[in-house]
Protein backbone atom coordinates (compact mmCIF):
# COMPACT_ATOMS: atom_id res chain seq x y z
CA UNK A 1 0.00 0.00 0.00
CA UNK A 2 1.77 3.19 -1.13
CA UNK A 3 2.23 5.96 1.39
CA UNK A 4 -0.50 9.08 1.29
CA UNK A 5 2.40 11.41 0.50
CA UNK A 6 5.93 9.98 -0.69
CA UNK A 7 8.65 12.83 -1.10
CA UNK A 8 12.48 11.85 -1.76
CA UNK A 9 15.55 14.28 -1.89
CA UNK A 10 13.08 17.28 -3.61
CA UNK A 11 14.93 20.14 -4.69
CA UNK A 12 13.51 23.54 -5.77
CA UNK A 13 15.43 26.79 -6.15
CA UNK A 14 14.47 30.14 -7.43
CA UNK A 15 16.16 32.76 -9.60
CA UNK A 16 15.90 36.32 -8.79
CA UNK A 17 17.22 39.13 -10.81
CA UNK A 18 18.48 42.08 -8.59
CA UNK A 19 20.03 44.56 -11.81
CA UNK A 20 22.27 42.25 -14.00
CA UNK A 21 23.25 40.02 -10.87
CA UNK A 22 21.30 36.61 -10.78
CA UNK A 23 20.45 35.48 -7.36
CA UNK A 24 19.60 31.61 -6.63
CA UNK A 25 17.27 31.16 -3.32
CA UNK A 26 17.19 27.75 -2.82
CA UNK A 27 13.84 26.59 -1.56
CA UNK A 28 13.76 22.95 -0.84
CA UNK A 29 16.96 21.17 -0.54
CA UNK A 30 17.11 17.24 -0.49
CA UNK A 31 13.85 17.23 1.21
CA UNK A 32 12.65 13.36 2.25
CA UNK A 33 9.78 11.98 4.20
CA UNK A 34 6.89 10.13 4.13
CA UNK A 35 3.31 10.68 5.57
CA UNK A 36 0.96 7.50 6.01
CA UNK A 37 -2.57 6.97 5.15
CA UNK A 38 -5.01 9.05 7.54
CA UNK A 39 -1.89 10.59 9.66
CA UNK A 40 -1.21 14.12 10.15
CA UNK A 41 1.80 15.81 9.96
CA UNK A 42 2.45 19.26 11.12
CA UNK A 43 5.53 21.02 9.23
CA UNK A 44 7.31 23.83 11.14
CA UNK A 45 9.53 26.64 10.12
CA UNK A 46 9.67 30.14 9.63
CA UNK A 47 8.72 32.33 6.42
CA UNK A 48 11.07 31.52 3.74
CA UNK A 49 11.94 27.75 5.29
CA UNK A 50 10.24 26.08 2.03
CA UNK A 51 6.81 25.06 3.48
CA UNK A 52 5.09 26.66 1.03
CA UNK A 53 6.91 25.61 -1.82
CA UNK A 54 6.16 22.12 -0.23
CA UNK A 55 2.88 22.48 -0.37
CA UNK A 56 2.92 23.75 -3.84
CA UNK A 57 4.83 21.17 -5.63
CA UNK A 58 1.98 18.55 -3.48
CA UNK A 59 -0.48 20.41 -5.19
CA UNK A 60 1.20 20.73 -8.87
CA UNK A 61 1.27 24.31 -8.97
CA UNK A 62 4.67 23.91 -8.77
CA UNK A 63 7.69 21.92 -11.08
CA UNK A 64 10.50 20.73 -8.33
CA UNK A 65 13.72 20.95 -9.98
CA UNK A 66 15.05 17.57 -8.58
CA UNK A 67 13.97 14.13 -6.34
CA UNK A 68 10.60 13.28 -6.30
CA UNK A 69 6.75 13.73 -5.00
CA UNK A 70 4.74 11.10 -4.66
CA UNK A 71 0.96 11.49 -3.48
CA UNK A 72 -1.29 8.03 -2.84
CA UNK A 73 1.88 6.30 -5.60
CA UNK A 74 1.04 9.07 -8.14
CA UNK A 75 3.74 11.17 -9.50
CA UNK A 76 2.91 14.93 -9.01
CA UNK A 77 4.22 15.44 -12.39
CA UNK A 78 3.50 12.74 -14.62
CA UNK A 79 0.17 11.97 -12.74
CA UNK A 80 -0.99 15.68 -12.00
CA UNK A 81 -4.31 14.95 -13.07
CA UNK A 82 -4.86 11.98 -10.66
CA UNK A 83 -3.39 14.24 -7.84
CA UNK A 84 -5.65 16.79 -8.33
CA UNK A 85 -8.68 14.64 -7.84
CA UNK A 86 -7.27 13.63 -4.69
CA UNK A 87 -5.54 17.33 -2.72
CA UNK A 88 -7.17 20.11 -1.38
CA UNK A 89 -6.10 23.23 0.06
CA UNK A 90 -6.38 25.84 2.50
CA UNK A 91 -3.71 28.52 2.73
CA UNK A 92 -3.22 31.38 4.50
CA UNK A 93 -5.14 33.79 2.33
CA UNK A 94 -8.49 33.07 1.80
CA UNK A 95 -8.54 33.74 -1.83
CA UNK A 96 -11.70 34.02 -3.42
CA UNK A 97 -13.57 36.51 -5.83
CA UNK A 98 -14.46 39.06 -3.51
CA UNK A 99 -17.62 40.36 -4.78
CA UNK A 100 -19.15 36.74 -4.81
CA UNK A 101 -20.97 35.18 -1.89
CA UNK A 102 -20.09 32.40 0.04
CA UNK A 103 -21.98 30.23 -1.79
CA UNK A 104 -21.23 31.47 -5.04
CA UNK A 105 -17.63 31.14 -5.14
CA UNK A 106 -17.95 27.17 -3.01
CA UNK A 107 -20.68 26.42 -6.02
CA UNK A 108 -18.00 27.22 -9.10
CA UNK A 109 -15.01 25.88 -7.05
CA UNK A 110 -17.39 22.56 -6.51
CA UNK A 111 -18.11 22.20 -10.12
CA UNK A 112 -14.62 21.97 -10.77
CA UNK A 113 -14.26 18.62 -9.18
CA UNK A 114 -17.20 17.23 -11.23
CA UNK A 115 -19.92 18.15 -8.41
CA UNK A 116 -23.61 19.13 -10.29
CA UNK A 117 -25.73 21.43 -9.39
CA UNK A 118 -28.33 18.47 -7.43
CA UNK A 119 -25.46 17.85 -4.99
CA UNK A 120 -24.40 21.27 -4.01
CA UNK A 121 -27.10 22.73 -3.43
CA UNK A 122 -28.09 20.48 -0.17
CA UNK A 123 -23.43 20.39 0.80
CA UNK A 124 -23.10 23.94 0.76
CA UNK A 125 -25.33 24.72 3.15
CA UNK A 126 -24.67 21.85 5.30
CA UNK A 127 -20.83 22.23 5.20
CA UNK A 128 -21.12 26.28 5.85
CA UNK A 129 -23.30 24.74 8.93
CA UNK A 130 -20.29 22.23 9.78
CA UNK A 131 -17.11 24.62 9.64
CA UNK A 132 -19.69 26.80 11.96
CA UNK A 133 -20.32 29.63 9.01
CA UNK A 134 -23.33 31.86 10.15
CA UNK A 135 -25.96 30.46 7.19
CA UNK A 136 -27.46 33.43 7.13
CA UNK A 137 -24.16 35.27 5.70
CA UNK A 138 -24.09 32.73 2.62
CA UNK A 139 -25.47 34.76 0.06
CA UNK A 140 -23.30 38.15 1.07
CA UNK A 141 -19.99 39.03 -0.59
CA UNK A 142 -16.64 37.57 0.77
CA UNK A 143 -15.85 41.17 1.21
CA UNK A 144 -18.12 41.99 3.59
CA UNK A 145 -17.56 39.13 6.03
CA UNK A 146 -14.79 38.84 8.81
CA UNK A 147 -11.25 37.16 8.04
CA UNK A 148 -11.92 34.37 10.23
CA UNK A 149 -15.73 33.83 8.25
CA UNK A 150 -13.58 33.68 4.94
CA UNK A 151 -10.81 31.12 6.47
CA UNK A 152 -14.01 29.35 7.51
CA UNK A 153 -15.63 28.98 3.88
CA UNK A 154 -11.88 28.32 2.46
CA UNK A 155 -12.34 25.20 4.97
CA UNK A 156 -15.66 24.39 3.28
CA UNK A 157 -13.75 24.99 -0.08
CA UNK A 158 -11.80 22.54 0.69
CA UNK A 159 -13.60 20.07 2.42
CA UNK A 160 -16.43 20.12 0.44
CA UNK A 161 -14.52 18.32 -2.81
CA UNK A 162 -13.98 15.44 -0.22
CA UNK A 163 -9.91 15.38 -0.44
CA UNK A 164 -8.01 12.53 0.47
CA UNK A 165 -4.91 14.43 1.30
CA UNK A 166 -5.19 17.74 2.96
CA UNK A 167 -2.96 20.36 2.57
CA UNK A 168 -2.99 23.10 5.26
CA UNK A 169 -0.65 26.26 4.87
CA UNK A 170 -0.58 27.87 7.82
CA UNK A 171 -5.07 28.05 8.33
CA UNK A 172 -4.75 29.83 11.59
CA UNK A 173 -2.61 32.75 10.87
CA UNK A 174 -3.81 36.15 11.33
CA UNK A 175 -7.05 34.43 12.87
CA UNK A 176 -8.69 35.82 16.77
CA UNK A 177 -8.44 33.23 19.13
CA UNK A 178 -11.74 32.02 19.34
CA UNK A 179 -11.83 31.50 15.07
CA UNK A 180 -8.17 29.79 15.55
CA UNK A 181 -9.67 27.35 17.63
CA UNK A 182 -13.26 26.76 15.89
CA UNK A 183 -10.79 26.12 12.87
CA UNK A 184 -8.65 23.24 14.38
CA UNK A 185 -11.57 21.81 15.95
CA UNK A 186 -13.29 21.72 12.73
CA UNK A 187 -9.76 20.14 11.27
CA UNK A 188 -9.77 17.50 14.36
CA UNK A 189 -13.38 16.42 13.81
CA UNK A 190 -12.70 15.99 9.82
CA UNK A 191 -9.56 13.78 10.63
CA UNK A 192 -11.98 11.89 13.36
CA UNK A 193 -15.08 11.40 10.59
CA UNK A 194 -13.12 11.30 7.69
CA UNK A 195 -10.22 9.26 6.09
CA UNK A 196 -8.41 12.28 5.44
CA UNK A 197 -4.32 12.55 5.38
CA UNK A 198 -3.25 16.32 6.87
CA UNK A 199 0.14 17.81 5.84
CA UNK A 200 -0.01 21.11 8.61
CA UNK A 201 2.67 23.67 7.47
CA UNK A 202 2.45 26.41 10.69
CA UNK A 203 4.17 28.93 12.82
CA UNK A 204 2.25 27.42 15.50
CA UNK A 205 3.95 25.35 18.32
CA UNK A 206 1.12 24.88 20.07
CA UNK A 207 -1.01 24.04 17.13
CA UNK A 208 1.39 21.26 15.47
CA UNK A 209 1.65 19.72 18.91
CA UNK A 210 -1.77 19.86 19.63
CA UNK A 211 -3.06 18.34 15.60
CA UNK A 212 -0.23 16.37 14.17
CA UNK A 213 0.78 12.99 14.73
CA UNK A 214 4.01 14.02 14.12
CA UNK A 215 5.94 17.34 13.58
CA UNK A 216 8.91 18.20 10.93
CA UNK A 217 11.26 20.64 11.49
CA UNK A 218 12.06 22.79 8.09
CA UNK A 219 14.72 25.26 8.29
CA UNK A 220 16.55 26.45 4.81
CA UNK A 221 14.63 24.34 2.63
CA UNK A 222 16.08 21.56 4.55
CA UNK A 223 13.64 18.90 6.66
CA UNK A 224 16.07 18.61 9.87
CA UNK A 225 13.50 16.51 11.98
CA UNK A 226 10.39 14.72 11.53
CA UNK A 227 9.04 12.62 14.60
CA UNK A 228 5.94 13.31 17.41
CA UNK A 229 6.66 16.45 19.43
CA UNK A 230 7.92 14.50 22.60
CA UNK A 231 10.53 12.56 20.47
CA UNK A 232 11.68 16.01 19.53
CA UNK A 233 11.88 17.26 23.08
CA UNK A 234 14.17 14.49 23.82
CA UNK A 235 16.26 14.25 20.92
CA UNK A 236 17.06 18.19 21.55
CA UNK A 237 16.88 17.66 25.30
CA UNK A 238 14.55 20.83 25.42
CA UNK A 239 11.32 21.70 27.44
CA UNK A 240 9.14 22.90 24.83
CA UNK A 241 8.70 22.58 21.12
CA UNK A 242 9.86 26.18 20.65
CA UNK A 243 13.53 25.16 22.19
CA UNK A 244 13.70 21.97 20.57
CA UNK A 245 12.69 24.32 17.19
CA UNK A 246 15.67 26.57 18.44
CA UNK A 247 18.21 24.06 19.50
CA UNK A 248 17.87 21.99 16.11
CA UNK A 249 17.52 25.42 13.67
CA UNK A 250 20.51 27.91 15.61
CA UNK A 251 17.94 30.56 15.56
CA UNK A 252 14.79 31.88 17.31
CA UNK A 253 11.71 31.32 15.40
CA UNK A 254 11.07 34.96 15.12
CA UNK A 255 13.85 35.37 12.89
CA UNK A 256 12.85 35.04 9.20
CA UNK A 257 15.00 33.99 5.85
CA UNK A 258 13.96 35.59 2.74
CA UNK A 259 11.21 34.16 1.45
CA UNK A 260 11.79 32.77 -1.79
CA UNK A 261 8.24 31.35 -2.72
CA UNK B 1 -16.50 12.74 -19.48
CA UNK B 2 -19.37 13.79 -17.12
CA UNK B 3 -17.34 15.44 -14.89
CA UNK B 4 -15.49 17.48 -17.17
CA UNK B 5 -18.96 19.17 -18.46
CA UNK B 6 -20.01 19.82 -15.17
CA UNK B 7 -16.27 21.89 -14.76
CA UNK B 8 -17.45 23.42 -18.00
CA UNK B 9 -20.59 24.43 -16.23
CA UNK B 10 -18.52 26.03 -13.50
CA UNK B 11 -16.23 27.88 -15.81
CA UNK B 12 -19.49 29.76 -17.34
CA UNK B 13 -21.02 30.07 -14.21
CA UNK B 14 -18.64 31.81 -12.51
CA UNK B 15 -18.09 34.21 -14.99
CA UNK B 16 -22.20 34.72 -15.23
CA UNK B 17 -21.71 35.43 -11.03
CA UNK B 18 -18.78 37.86 -11.86
CA UNK B 19 -21.16 39.75 -14.53
CA UNK B 20 -23.75 40.23 -11.85
CA UNK B 21 -22.15 40.95 -9.48
CA UNK B 22 -20.19 44.08 -11.27
CA UNK B 23 -23.30 44.58 -13.27
CA UNK B 24 -23.23 48.54 -12.95
CA UNK B 25 -19.74 48.59 -14.13
CA UNK B 26 -21.08 46.23 -16.98
CA UNK B 27 -23.62 48.79 -17.56
CA UNK B 28 -20.29 51.70 -17.61
CA UNK B 29 -18.16 49.98 -20.15
CA UNK B 30 -21.19 49.53 -22.44
CA UNK B 31 -21.88 53.23 -22.51
CA UNK B 32 -18.50 53.48 -23.38
CA UNK B 33 -18.11 51.40 -26.12
CA UNK B 34 -21.49 52.86 -27.54
CA UNK B 35 -19.77 56.49 -27.67
CA UNK B 36 -16.67 54.59 -28.84
CA UNK B 37 -18.74 53.27 -31.46
CA UNK B 38 -20.50 56.84 -32.28
CA UNK B 39 -17.03 58.80 -32.76
CA UNK B 40 -15.89 55.87 -36.01
CA UNK B 41 -19.47 55.25 -37.13
CA UNK B 42 -19.81 59.64 -37.45
CA UNK B 43 -16.65 59.90 -39.52
CA UNK B 44 -18.56 58.89 -42.63
CA UNK B 45 -21.06 61.94 -42.02
CA UNK B 46 -17.92 63.90 -41.29
CA UNK B 47 -16.14 62.96 -44.51
CA UNK B 48 -19.78 64.10 -46.53
CA UNK B 49 -19.77 67.51 -44.59
CA UNK B 50 -16.22 68.21 -45.59
CA UNK B 51 -17.10 67.90 -49.10
CA UNK B 52 -16.21 64.25 -49.66
CA UNK B 53 -18.39 62.20 -51.78
CA UNK B 54 -19.25 58.66 -50.85
CA UNK B 55 -22.54 56.41 -50.28
CA UNK B 56 -22.90 57.72 -46.98
CA UNK B 57 -25.89 54.87 -45.42
CA UNK B 58 -23.34 52.25 -46.63
CA UNK B 59 -20.12 53.49 -45.48
CA UNK B 60 -21.57 54.49 -41.88
CA UNK B 61 -23.06 50.73 -41.73
CA UNK B 62 -19.34 49.68 -43.11
CA UNK B 63 -17.88 51.63 -40.19
CA UNK B 64 -20.32 50.40 -37.55
CA UNK B 65 -19.42 46.62 -38.74
CA UNK B 66 -15.83 47.60 -38.07
CA UNK B 67 -16.41 49.12 -34.60
CA UNK B 68 -18.61 45.98 -33.89
CA UNK B 69 -16.29 43.45 -34.28
CA UNK B 70 -13.61 45.43 -32.69
CA UNK B 71 -15.92 45.39 -29.51
CA UNK B 72 -16.94 41.83 -29.97
CA UNK B 73 -13.18 40.72 -30.36
CA UNK B 74 -12.73 42.84 -27.27
CA UNK B 75 -14.93 41.24 -24.86
CA UNK B 76 -13.95 37.70 -26.32
CA UNK B 77 -10.02 38.52 -25.39
CA UNK B 78 -11.26 40.11 -22.22
CA UNK B 79 -12.74 37.33 -20.47
CA UNK B 80 -9.74 35.26 -21.28
CA UNK B 81 -6.85 37.30 -20.77
CA UNK B 82 -8.30 39.56 -17.87
CA UNK B 83 -10.14 36.26 -16.48
CA UNK B 84 -6.57 34.62 -15.60
CA UNK B 85 -5.27 38.19 -14.75
CA UNK B 86 -8.06 38.86 -12.51
CA UNK B 87 -7.49 35.54 -11.18
CA UNK B 88 -3.88 36.04 -9.85
CA UNK B 89 -5.22 39.24 -8.53
CA UNK B 90 -7.63 37.81 -6.10
CA UNK B 91 -5.36 34.69 -5.67
CA UNK B 92 -7.96 32.00 -6.77
CA UNK B 93 -5.52 30.93 -9.70
CA UNK B 94 -3.47 28.78 -7.65
CA UNK B 95 -7.02 27.19 -6.40
CA UNK B 96 -7.84 26.92 -10.14
CA UNK B 97 -4.89 25.55 -11.71
CA UNK B 98 -4.77 22.52 -8.90
CA UNK B 99 -8.71 21.79 -9.71
CA UNK B 100 -8.87 18.72 -11.77
CA UNK B 101 -10.33 20.79 -14.52
CA UNK B 102 -8.15 19.89 -17.94
CA UNK B 103 -6.91 22.91 -19.11
CA UNK B 104 -8.76 22.89 -22.55
CA UNK B 105 -11.93 22.61 -21.00
CA UNK B 106 -10.89 25.69 -18.26
CA UNK B 107 -10.15 27.72 -21.94
CA UNK B 108 -12.92 26.84 -24.03
CA UNK B 109 -15.31 27.50 -21.19
CA UNK B 110 -14.15 30.55 -21.50
CA UNK B 111 -14.11 31.04 -24.65
CA UNK B 112 -17.83 30.14 -24.67
CA UNK B 113 -18.50 32.23 -22.13
CA UNK B 114 -16.90 35.09 -24.17
CA UNK B 115 -18.72 34.17 -27.67
CA UNK B 116 -21.75 34.19 -25.58
CA UNK B 117 -21.37 37.14 -23.65
CA UNK B 118 -19.44 39.00 -26.27
CA UNK B 119 -22.98 37.91 -29.09
CA UNK B 120 -25.34 39.92 -26.46
CA UNK B 121 -23.06 42.70 -25.55
CA UNK B 122 -22.45 43.22 -29.31
CA UNK B 123 -25.71 42.52 -30.77
CA UNK B 124 -27.64 45.31 -27.84
CA UNK B 125 -24.36 48.05 -29.01
CA UNK B 126 -25.08 46.93 -33.13
CA UNK B 127 -28.95 48.00 -32.14
CA UNK B 128 -28.21 50.96 -30.22
CA UNK B 129 -26.18 52.66 -32.88
CA UNK B 130 -28.51 51.69 -36.07
CA UNK B 131 -31.30 53.04 -34.10
CA UNK B 132 -29.04 56.16 -33.43
CA UNK B 133 -28.10 56.63 -36.87
CA UNK B 134 -31.61 55.26 -38.69
CA UNK B 135 -29.56 52.67 -40.16
CA UNK B 136 -31.88 50.38 -42.07
CA UNK B 137 -30.41 47.02 -43.29
CA UNK B 138 -34.00 45.82 -45.17
CA UNK B 139 -32.51 42.97 -47.63
CA UNK B 140 -29.60 41.75 -44.66
CA UNK B 141 -28.79 37.83 -44.26
CA UNK B 142 -28.09 38.42 -40.46
CA UNK B 143 -28.50 34.51 -40.15
CA UNK B 144 -25.09 34.17 -42.78
CA UNK B 145 -23.57 37.16 -40.79
CA UNK B 146 -24.12 34.73 -37.42
CA UNK B 147 -23.25 31.69 -38.41
CA UNK B 148 -19.48 33.56 -40.34
CA UNK B 149 -19.17 34.77 -36.62
CA UNK B 150 -19.75 31.82 -34.62
CA UNK B 151 -17.13 30.31 -37.01
CA UNK B 152 -15.04 32.78 -36.63
CA UNK B 153 -15.10 32.95 -32.77
CA UNK B 154 -13.51 29.66 -32.45
CA UNK B 155 -10.27 31.07 -34.26
CA UNK B 156 -10.59 34.24 -31.79
CA UNK B 157 -10.95 31.90 -28.68
CA UNK B 158 -7.73 30.25 -30.51
CA UNK B 159 -6.17 33.61 -30.52
CA UNK B 160 -7.21 34.71 -27.01
CA UNK B 161 -5.76 31.42 -25.32
CA UNK B 162 -2.36 32.70 -26.52
CA UNK B 163 -2.97 36.21 -24.94
CA UNK B 164 -4.55 34.71 -22.00
CA UNK B 165 -0.79 33.27 -20.81
CA UNK B 166 0.32 37.29 -20.98
CA UNK B 167 -0.46 37.59 -17.20
CA UNK B 168 1.12 34.27 -16.59
CA UNK B 169 4.43 35.07 -17.90
CA UNK B 170 4.51 39.46 -17.40
CA UNK B 171 2.12 39.64 -13.85
CA UNK B 172 2.71 43.38 -14.48
CA UNK B 173 2.14 43.91 -18.16
CA UNK B 174 1.13 40.82 -19.54
CA UNK B 175 -2.75 41.44 -19.55
CA UNK B 176 -2.43 45.01 -21.62
CA UNK B 177 -0.74 43.08 -24.19
CA UNK B 178 -3.55 41.32 -24.67
CA UNK B 179 -4.87 44.81 -26.09
CA UNK B 180 -2.09 44.93 -28.15
CA UNK B 181 -2.72 41.50 -29.76
CA UNK B 182 -6.07 42.84 -30.32
CA UNK B 183 -5.14 45.86 -32.09
CA UNK B 184 -2.92 44.36 -34.12
CA UNK B 185 -4.95 41.80 -35.29
CA UNK B 186 -7.68 44.16 -36.69
CA UNK B 187 -5.45 46.83 -38.36
CA UNK B 188 -4.07 44.49 -40.77
CA UNK B 189 -7.64 43.35 -41.06
CA UNK B 190 -9.38 46.03 -42.44
CA UNK B 191 -11.50 47.13 -39.51
CA UNK B 192 -12.32 50.26 -41.22
CA UNK B 193 -11.33 50.43 -44.56
CA UNK B 194 -10.43 47.63 -47.42
CA UNK B 195 -7.71 45.76 -47.15
CA UNK B 196 -6.11 46.37 -50.13
CA UNK B 197 -5.29 50.18 -49.11
CA UNK B 198 -2.61 48.45 -46.68
CA UNK B 199 1.04 48.10 -48.05
CA UNK B 200 1.46 44.75 -49.99
CA UNK B 201 3.39 42.96 -46.55
CA UNK B 202 0.31 44.31 -44.45
CA UNK B 203 -1.86 42.44 -46.84
CA UNK B 204 -0.04 39.63 -46.47
CA UNK B 205 -0.49 39.14 -42.83
CA UNK B 206 -4.07 39.98 -43.26
CA UNK B 207 -4.62 36.35 -45.08
CA UNK B 208 -3.63 34.39 -42.02
CA UNK B 209 -5.92 37.11 -39.69
CA UNK B 210 -9.14 35.76 -38.78
CA UNK B 211 -10.48 38.69 -38.10
CA UNK B 212 -9.87 39.88 -42.29
CA UNK B 213 -12.55 36.96 -43.57
CA UNK B 214 -15.00 37.71 -40.41
CA UNK B 215 -15.21 41.76 -41.36
CA UNK B 216 -15.42 40.70 -45.16
CA UNK B 217 -17.68 38.14 -44.86
CA UNK B 218 -19.99 39.98 -42.61
CA UNK B 219 -20.44 43.15 -44.43
CA UNK B 220 -21.55 41.41 -47.58
CA UNK B 221 -23.83 39.57 -45.53
CA UNK B 222 -25.47 42.44 -44.00
CA UNK B 223 -24.93 45.04 -46.56
CA UNK B 224 -25.18 43.23 -49.78
CA UNK B 225 -27.49 40.29 -48.31
CA UNK B 226 -24.85 37.65 -49.22
CA UNK B 227 -26.09 33.79 -47.93
CA UNK B 228 -23.97 31.44 -47.02
CA UNK B 229 -22.79 30.03 -50.31
CA UNK B 230 -21.88 33.64 -51.02
CA UNK B 231 -19.63 34.16 -48.14
CA UNK B 232 -18.88 30.82 -48.66
CA UNK B 233 -14.95 32.13 -49.86
CA UNK B 234 -14.39 33.56 -46.69
CA UNK B 235 -15.89 30.75 -44.25
CA UNK B 236 -13.68 27.87 -45.41
CA UNK B 237 -10.57 29.99 -45.01
CA UNK B 238 -11.91 30.73 -40.85
CA UNK B 239 -12.87 27.03 -40.79
CA UNK B 240 -9.22 25.98 -41.28
CA UNK B 241 -7.84 28.43 -38.94
CA UNK B 242 -10.20 27.55 -36.53
CA UNK B 243 -8.99 23.85 -36.58
CA UNK B 244 -5.49 25.28 -36.51
CA UNK B 245 -6.00 28.16 -34.12
CA UNK B 246 -7.47 26.32 -31.05
CA UNK B 247 -4.42 23.54 -30.76
CA UNK B 248 -2.07 25.95 -31.05
CA UNK B 249 -3.15 28.67 -28.20
CA UNK B 250 -3.65 25.82 -26.50
CA UNK B 251 -0.10 25.01 -26.89
CA UNK B 252 1.15 27.63 -25.94
CA UNK B 253 -0.79 28.61 -23.04
CA UNK B 254 0.08 25.41 -21.72
CA UNK B 255 3.78 26.33 -22.34
CA UNK B 256 3.27 29.14 -20.65
CA UNK B 257 1.87 27.81 -17.33
CA UNK B 258 4.48 25.42 -17.70
CA UNK B 259 7.10 28.27 -17.45
CA UNK B 260 4.87 29.81 -14.75
CA UNK B 261 4.80 26.95 -12.55
CA UNK B 262 8.62 26.66 -13.10
CA UNK B 263 9.47 29.69 -11.97
CA UNK B 264 6.84 30.40 -9.21
CA UNK B 265 4.88 32.84 -11.04
CA UNK B 266 1.37 31.66 -10.36
CA UNK B 267 1.20 32.90 -7.13
CA UNK B 268 0.32 36.50 -6.21
CA UNK B 269 3.09 38.88 -5.31
CA UNK B 270 1.89 42.06 -3.66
Amino acid sequence: MPYAVEVSGLTKQFVRRQGRKRERLVALDGVSFAIARGECVAVLGQNGSGKSTLVRVLSTLLLHDGGSAHVFGHDVVRDADAVRRLVNRVSVEASFFKRMSASENLSYAARFYGLAPSQTRRQIPEILEAVGFPTARANAPMEDLSRGMQQKVALARALLTSPTLLLLDEPTTGLDPRSKREVQEFIRSVRRAHDTTTLLCTHDMAEAEALADRVGILDGGRLLALDTAEALRRRYDAPTLEDAFLVATGRAFEEEEEEAA
Amino acid sequence: MRAQTIALMGVVERNTYLVKRYGWWELAFFIWTVANTLTIVFIAKGVEATGGTLDVERQTASLLIGAVIWSYLGIVFEILTETVAWERWEGTIEYTFMAPLSRAVHLVGMGAFGVLYGLLRTAALFAVVALFFGLAFPGANFFAALVLLAVASVSFVGVGMVTAILPLVSPEKGAQLGFIAQGMLLVVSGVYYPVDVMPGWMQAIATISPATYALHGIREAVLDGGDLGAIWSDLWPLLILGVVAIPAGLAVFRAGERYAKRHGKLKRSG
